[in-house]
């Protein structure tokens, strides 16, 4: 019997008549696909089509092709299917896979589209007026209470105002992604970038690194249900705290970290075994209610002096309820994670099956806090999947108020959405931990791009603002006004609160 | 100079009488959600005029500011509000009505007799005029809330007038409260500025405080409701220009209860300022801060006082921030105040006559008006210009304390703006 039925996806081709038969493709790729005898032979079945070998080649003369074997036609059964049937009879596991839901849902960011002035007011150029961006992240009171400062002015009333606000320069942030899913050098890359960028990073659950604690402003520090890491210094290094509940890639589950990962170092960092995998519970096993979470929201809050603490969730069903009662319980924002949302490892049937699209999540909570009269006591970040500019700007007239990005993050690092996060072999040195691989990003080389990523899309976001007439992001912020929908169903239209184009 | 005919009536609660009358619509009553199902589009041009020691001026003032910006409008909108010209009246609520037909009136009456002492009613003085027709039947009433129903509801005699105008606006088909303050009037139509002013004999009116509005509508034709200004009790607010954080505006009013039907600007802006000055209680300057806040970068290098409330005006106010062109003149019993949006992008200018402050979206309308100005200046992006009458009091619209949504129905006159209410 053949070991598997399985046959590769991709086929490695190597024009040897230009190869310099030096080698580097072996050294370079992760996967182990290359062995070298007088030239370098590939092995098609560990390829991942990460491109990292033809990126590196000296020659260009390495071609990864998809391997188009013929299947007889059957949309139903579709090829995907088939294989996922023949691995777990071969394994009788569960499939893990690495970063976000890939399945061709309807992406609704594709179907808005955002509108601009003309005439009758004027849009607004970018380049020659101001065009604000800063945004401020939590819990905001109903009114400013002021009183006279005996000199014809006013001044802040007694505890009034959002001196407990996390003041960002753009309405992005860097979502939680811990140590030890990814590599050291990728989060000081990530603080790094958050503190030129004056925007935030996230710890995911995995703890923080000594390394970091010079970037405790930029830092928000996550505590998940397997407290990974967690104790009061931890709590006190970051400017705010996130409670994770769930995430889009696999909600209802808690994380992974595979054995493999958990180095030395990230042992240390994690407060965990080394070599031991690393499986948060589904739930906190204090958070068994809402009560529960207010109980643990201001636990962390008085253990830091009233740090703002948000929480985070998977966007489900119920989402907008869940939110409601997250906000009641005293977050200072709450994050929606939709279900194309990342993971460095998650069961793919968890991924590919379970969520809502953060747009409708967006939508739908937004206007819950709304109706409750309670949208401004707790920001809304959102997250899974936000591409582009375009799909930032589009949240943010659904009504959120920061997005975060992780994909696009890891892909300004190299990423090449090779969904090979959970191996630990990452070629590109992003999520593995072997050093040999992780010495490949160079924190201030991937500082620098992640910098330029955010700075490109701020600028990008200015433009949108510009063409729509406004100069100050708040004024996008919850306007559906703004959004039109094209090619979405009249109920999807209600539910997001949006008007179909021409109307 | 007094107005003459109004003192020749004696008080009375009994209504007059009045002849059958056509509607001249010649079918329903056209309403604000008829004329824009979605948001007006539209430039317009305005002015506003305040002496604040109190003196008094005639309308033909407003008339004047307003006939040199003919060009800023099209014909069909322009209407002025006026202060201080009831001083017979001076604690009276006066409604100037508008009549789609005779059964209107009656409906509204109904409720007038209800509720009120009428202690004067009578036909708006008004005078034929080229250019203007169709206008509805043109009714002032001079009341006060009826003792003991206005005991029995709980209430005071703001919020109660309030529910009569929400009542009225939203439920009696056919009519249309153009104001409802104390001692001041709406008089406004479709047609040219100046030609409303004429129609409504605005020179026998003397007031220390006279706003203006030149419509532009880019839609339909407008219809005589809804011309500016907006109004409710004393306050009037006339507007040019287009809010492009409509959207967003208009969602944070609703979370607070106020339904913005109309899709206009001017709404908006109505209720912001009744949410801030009202229910959230913020000083003038910083509510005209908040709607039309400085930069950042302005905001950085403010003295820390400052910069902490404006800081928290931005992050608490982002979403009522007013962003796009806009000029507004807000005009109430004791002043007004005239505020331009953040990076002025519509004209507004101010100058000052010994105690009379003017503001006009043309320079040619203080020139026209002012003879000899102090000073002639273009306010800065977001600052505010305000007028206050020496003596007068703060704050405005008295004893309101009706909600929000109330507040909405009443100034729209659009039922859906508010739960139905019952009176008393």
């Amino acid at each position: 019997m053949p070991t598997t039925l399985i046959q590769p996806e991709f086929k490695v081709e190597i024009d040897y008549d230009k190869c310099h038969k030096c080698g580097r493709c072996v050294q370079q790729c992760g996967w182990g696909v290359y062995s070298f005898n007088e030239r370098p032979i590939p092995d098609d079945a560990k390829c991942r089509a990460c491109h990292r070998c033809v990126t590196y080649c000296p020659a260009r003369c390495i071609t990864i092709r998809k391997n188009e074997l013929a299947f007889r036609d059957n949309p139903h059964w579709n090829t995907g299917l088939r294989k996922a049937v023949w691995r777990q009879a071969e394994s009788g596991g569960v499939m893990l896979t690495g970063m976000g839901n890939d399945k061709p849902y309807l992406n609704i960011f594709d179907h808005l589209v955002l509108d601009a002035c003309q005439v009758t007011n004027p849009s607004i150029d970018p380049l020659r007026e101001p065009m604000e961006l800063r945004t401020y992240l939590g819990r905001k009171p109903d009114s400013v209470e002021v009183e006279p400062d005996g000199n014809g002015g006013y001044k802040l009333a007694e505890g009034a105002g959002v001196s407990n606000n996390i003041v960002l320069d753009a309405p992005i942030i860097f979502s939680p992604m811990s140590y030890g899913s990814v590599s050291l050098n990728v989060h000081k890359s990530l603080a790094m970038a958050a503190e030129h960028c004056g925007i935030l990073m996230n710890t995911g659950e995995g703890g923080l690194h000594a390394d970091l604690y010079p970037y405790a402003d930029h830092v928000i520090v996550q505590v998940a249900s397997g407290r990974f890491g967690v104790n009061p210094e931890y709590l006190n290094r970051g400017a705010a705290m996130e409670i994770k509940i769930g995430q889009g890639a696999k909600p209802g589950i808690g994380g992974h970290l595979p054995g493999e990962k958990i180095v030395s170092a990230v042992s240390e960092t994690r407060m965990i075994p080394q070599g031991t995998d690393a499986i948060s519970p589904a739930p906190h096993h204090d958070i068994y209610s809402i009560e529960d979470l207010r109980q643990l929201i201001y636990s962390l809050k008085e253990a830091t002096g009233y740090k703002p603490v948000g929480v985070k969730i998977a966007a489900v069903h119920n989402v907008a309820a869940i939110a409601s009662g997250i906000v009641r319980a005293g977050a200072d924002y709450v994050y929606l994670d939709g279900f194309r949302g990342g993971t460095g490892a998650a069961p793919q049937i968890i991924r590919d099956h379970i969520g809502i699209p953060v747009e409708v999540a967006i939508a739908v909570v937004d206007q819950r806090l709304r109706d409750e009269g309670i949208r401004n006591q707790a920001s809304i970040v959102a997250a899974g999947s936000i591409r582009s500019s375009a799909d930032m700007a589009k949240a943010i007239a659904l009504g959120a108020d920061v997005v975060a990005i992780a994909s696009a993050a890891l892909m300004a690092l190299g990423c090449h959405l090779c969904q090979g996060c959970h191996t630990g072999s990452c070629s590109w040195g992003i999520t593995t931990q072997k050093p040999e691989l992780t010495r490949r990003i160079d924190p201030e080389w991937g500082a620098e791009r992640l910098t330029n990523l955010i700075h490109a899309w701020s600028h990008e976001l200015q433009e949108i603002l510009g063409a729509l007439g406004v100069n100050a992001v708040e004024s996008l912020r919850g306007s559906r006004e703004r959004l039109r929908a094209i090619g979405l169903d009249e109920q999807t239209c209600n539910v997001l609160g949006v008007k179909p184009v021409g109307l | 100079m007094t107005y003459e005919p109004l003192l020749q009536r004696a008080p009375s609660t009994k209504l007059p009488t009045f002849p059958d009358r056509e509607g001249v619509f010649g079918g329903e009553r056209p309403s604000y959600t008829r004329e824009a199902p979605f948001k007006i589009h539209g430039g317009c041009g305005l002015a506003g005029i305040c002496d604040e020691s109190g003196k008094m001026m005639s309308g033909e003032t407003a008339i004047l500011a307003m006939a040199v910006q003919r060009d800023r409008g099209n014909g069909l909108g322009g209407g002025y509000a006026g202060y201080g010209i009831y001083p017979e009246f001076p604690d009276h609520f006066c409604f100037h009505m508008m009549y789609h037909d005779v059964k209107a009136k009656e409906d509204a009456e109904a409720v007038f007799d209800r509720y009120f002492v009428v202690d004067l009613a009578e036909p708006m003085p008004t005078r034929p005029v080229k250019g203007i027709s169709n206008a509805p039947l043109l009714w002032r009433y001079f009341l006060t809330p009826e003792p003991h129903q206005l005991e029995m509801t709980d209430m005071t005699a703001e919020d109660y007038v309030v529910h009569a105008v929400m009542r009225i606006n939203s439920q009696v088909d056919g009519a249309y409260v153009a104001s409802s303050g104390k001692n001041m009037g709406a008089f406004k139509g479709v047609g040219f500025p100046e030609e409303i002013g004429h129609y409504f004999i605005l020179e026998e009116y003397e007031g220390h405080t006279w706003v203006g509005h030149n419509r532009f509508p880019t839609n339909t034709p407008g219809w005589w409701g809804g011309a500016h200004p907006f109004t409710l009790l004393d306050w009037s607010i006339v507007h040019n220009g287009e809010i492009s954080s409509y959207g967003i505006n208009s969602r944070y009013l609703e979370q607070f209860g106020y339904r913005c039907t109309l899709g206009t600007d001017t709404e908006v802006a109505a209720y912001l300022f009744d949410l801030m000055l009202r229910r959230h209680k913020l000083p003038l300057e910083l509510a005209c801060k908040a709607l039309a806040p400085p930069l950042w970068s302005e905001i950085d290098r403010m003295p820390e006082e400052e910069r902490e409330v404006m800081r928290s005006l931005r992050a608490v106010y982002g979403s009522a921030m007013l962003n796009g062109p806009f000029a507004i003149v807000l005009g109430f019993n004791g002043g007004m105040v005239a505020l331009n949006d953040r990076i002025k992008l519509r004209p507004l200018v101010a100058a000052r006559q010994g105690s009379v402050l003017m503001v006009a979206s043309e320079e040619s309308a203080i020139r026209e008006v002012l003879d000899a100005p102090d000073r002639v200046w273009t306010p800065r992006a977001g600052e505010p210009v305000i007028a206050r009458i020496s003596g007068m009091d703060w704050p405005i619209h008295g004893d309101l304390r009706l909600p929000a949504s109330e507040v909405s129905c009443a100034m729209s006159g659009v039922e859906d703006a508010c739960d139905a209410v019952e009176v008393a």
